[in-house]
């Protein structure tokens, strides 16, 4: 054995098991932190999801009935804030720390102790962000953040001590996301097969890269930003203060610098997996691998030069407009690949509807109804129109609801039986993907309505012209939420027990995971394996 | 074990790597404080008029002893409206409004309009405005000779003045631009801290 066992002979490798808490607060196996990361990331998504039934429950006739347009205002900032940062990010950290040394034939990841650093962060800042609503339940401070997730200046230089907490926790959760991310590249650099080159690297991993390069080069310009924020409440700068000097567009700007590429955070990981979802279950191999890469690196790339079309409205020279308006329908061009490439993977192929293929195919058609929208957000003229209105909440959940979330649970299905070694139940799979698909239509389908018809967002009391759209939404809403708790059934049922799964879980299953037994051991390729 | 750890050095150098990355990128968020004032003042953008630049032979700055204003030719082929209006952030006692609302000129032409400012309070007041040109594409061609935005004011208990402004909107300015909006927004300077605690109180 070598100088590692007889330099470090406190820590045997595999021998040291410590039991209960003390087991997951020391871990550093990478399968014990992505349980870690998923099982986090599902209570915050139905923390999240409580406080958006509240908006829609409030929002369900008008008038104000439930609560005050304060409280309102905490409530849709901090969904959004626990939903991106504390759900979907955690979710596809979860996956890539449970996938990638699996997918790339490594034994861990190659930073195990910052790995469990990057997750143990996770909690204290999702306790920051909503601290200060029991607090004010207490009757300490005025609640949590209320400008919205976007923090915009001058509103967030006023607003009271939950813009503080809230500007902490986001720089932990950068903080711990720039850890991931540099783990996620050093792994995918360093510690792949040999012999799997970077074009034979599997599609969910290369996802993942480019959502490692983003982080690393946009999340600190966001904690920039917000530090930036943190000294015009407290030390007395005037980085957005006009009186001062300063200019509240600057914010703008840094904001969405970071808030652009965001969107393509949470959504490269996705893209990454579905591939090899759409591949298994229609028995084929993956169409178009390399555009798919060169399209994962063109979106990368493009996704740091458009962050201005969120705001066309706050006044732009038309030069400005114009490049930011092309260069944003620009972005549809590689996404135009990537679904070409997903529909191509299914072509004549022995197609079978297994939940996880639902939910692929789900996804495809939604997000594709996501894209469109968009082109319509990122034209100036019509913007103009739509900006601000539901038309853009209605869009941006298409995205990362139908396009996120229901990506992740593509991913959470599919590699399940991996994870758990058991089957899940089949049938509560499928009632669960019919009632999300359903319910996320009737929520957000008359949300296009109503930003048409001029709704604005963000508002908790509306014209009476508006009842019957939000009426339905809300109905919606409150299914899509309940049937989401089959979907914790399902996964904690499967995690206690089912029918024994095969290693090579689906019969189309192509990949070094699936040479593996499932559950994998606690150390899997030990010994790498040769790639030819 | 060295298949468990393969070339752990390289991953310290790739990790050193990395992290000035994330630094470039934290830095580069600072350094768009002063990027952003340039580009701002070199396009006009968001409204931002060039402010202090000697440029064309005059001191934008306000009038400086000795410099001459060049008189550039008047076009009078066409007519631009320029309309005036102003604002008293929260936390400064005064109201302001402009004497003149608006008024057709030819661009080229030097221009005086003043704005009535008073003091609501029975204290001493000093504040500063800050001007924003709409459109965007106009600010650049709008010259002030003469601003009360270029000094603080200073306002003592109940006193009304009327602030003068003198400017040109210069012939460059674009020919499909007709309409050219000036506003104001007057700042309390006494004690950020103050200001925000009274703004807090407004909301």
């Amino acid at each position: 054995m070598s100088s590692v066992t007889t330099t470090h002979p406190a820590e045997p490798h595999g021998e040291y098991h410590p039991g209960g808490l003390l087991r997951w607060l020391t871990t550093t196996n990478h399968k014990d932190i992505g349980t870690m990361y998923m099982t986090f990331s599902l209570i915050m998504f139905f923390v999240g999801g409580i406080m958006i039934l509240a908006v829609r429950a409030e929002l369900f006739q008008p008038g104000l009935q439930l609560m005050k347009p304060e409280f309102f205002n905490q409530l849709i900032g901090v969904h959004a804030l626990v939903m991106i940062f504390a759900a979907l990010m955690p979710a596809a950290t979860g996956f890539a720390n449970w996938m990638i040394p699996l997918m790339i034939g490594a034994p861990d990841m190659a930073l195990p102790r910052l790995n469990n650093w990057g997750f143990w962060l996770l909690p204290p800042a999702a306790i920051l962000l909503t601290l200060p609503f029991s607090l004010a339940l207490l009757g300490f401070g005025d609640g949590a953040i209320a400008t919205g997730w976007t923090f915009y200046a001058p509103l967030s230089v006023q607003g009271g001590w939950g813009v503080d907490f809230a500007i902490l926790a986001v720089h932990i959760l950068g903080i711990s996301s720039i850890m991931g991310s540099i783990n996620i590249i050093v792994t995918i650099f360093n510690m792949r097969a040999p012999g799997m080159t970077m074009m034979k690297l599997p599609l969910f991993a290369w996802g993942w890269l480019i959502t490692a390069f983003l982080l690393i080069a946009t999340l600190p310009v966001l904690a920039g930003a917000v530090t930036m924020l943190l000294t015009d409440r407290h030390f007395g700068t005037h980085f957005f203060d006009a009186a001062g000097g300063g200019d509240p567009i600057l914010f703008q700007h840094l904001f969405w610098f970071f808030g652009h590429p965001e969107v393509y955070i949470l959504l490269l990981p996705v893209w990454g997996l579905m591939p090899h979802v759409l591949s298994t279950f229609s028995r084929k191999p993956i169409y178009g691998y390399k555009a798919q890469v060169y399209s994962f690196i063109a979106i990368g790339v493009l996704s740091v030069v458009v962050w201005a079309h969120h705001f066309f409205t706050a006044g732009m020279p038309v030069p400005a407009l114009i490049y930011f308006m092309f260069s944003t329908m620009a972005i549809s061009l590689p996404l135009a690949v990537l679904f070409f490439c997903w529909i191509a993977t299914m072509w004549k192929g022995a197609m079978s509807f297994e939940t996880p293929m639902l939910f692929a195919v789900g996804f495809i058609v939604l997000f594709g109804i996501a894209g469109l929208t968009g082109l319509i957000l990122a034209d100036v003229a019509a913007d103009a129109q739509y900006h601000h209105s539901y038309f853009v909440v209605a869009h941006f959940h298409y995205a990362l609801f139908a396009g996120g979330i229901m990506g992740v649970m593509t991913g959470v299905y599919y590699w399940l039986p991996k994870w758990t070694g058991h089957m899940y139940n089949e049938t509560l799979g499928k009632l669960h993907f019919w009632l999300t698909v359903i319910s996320f239509n009737l929520t957000f389908i008359p949300q296009f309505f109503l930003g048409l018809a001029g709704m604005p967002r963000r508002i908790p009391d509306y014209a009476l012209q508006f009842a019957e759209f939000n009426a339905i939404s809300t109905v919606g809403a409150f299914i899509l939420g309940v049937s989401q708790l089959l979907f914790a059934w399902n996964v904690w049922a499967c995690v206690r027990g089912g029918k024994k799964a095969a290693g090579r879980s689906w019969e189309g299953a192509e990949g070094l995971e699936w040479e593996l037994p499932s559950p994998p051991p606690h150390h899997s390729w030990e010994v790498q394996p040769q790639i030819k | 074990m060295e298949q468990i750890h393969p070339a752990p050095h390289d991953n310290a150098r790739l990790v050193r790597r990395l992290l000035l990355l994330v630094a470039a990128a934290f830095v580069f968020a600072f350094a768009m404080v002063p990027l952003y004032n340039v580009l701002c003042e070199a396009t006009g953008f968001n409204g931002k008029t060039a402010g202090g630049i000697v440029r064309d032979g005059f001191a934008v700055g306000g009038m400086k002893a000795g410099t001459t204003v060049p008189t550039p030719a008047v076009d009078v082929t066409r007519t631009v409206r320029v309309e005036f209006t102003g604002t008293v952030m929260p936390g400064l006692p005064w109201d302001m409004r402009p004497l003149t609302i608006s008024l057709d000129l030819h661009p080229g032409e030097l221009q005086q309009v003043s704005y009535l400012v008073r003091n609501t309070s029975n204290r001493e007041v000093t504040g500063q405005a800050v001007p924003s040109v709409t459109p965007g594409q106009a600010a650049q061609h709008f010259e002030k000779i003469e601003c009360f935005c270029f000094s603080q004011q200073t306002l003592g208990p109940g006193e009304a003045r009327e602030m003068p402004l003198a400017f040109i909107v210069k012939p460059e300015v674009d020919r499909n631009i007709t309409h050219i909006t000036l506003s104001y927004a007057f700042f309390s300077i006494e004690g950020q801290r103050e200001t925000l605690t009274s703004a807090r109180g407004v909301q």
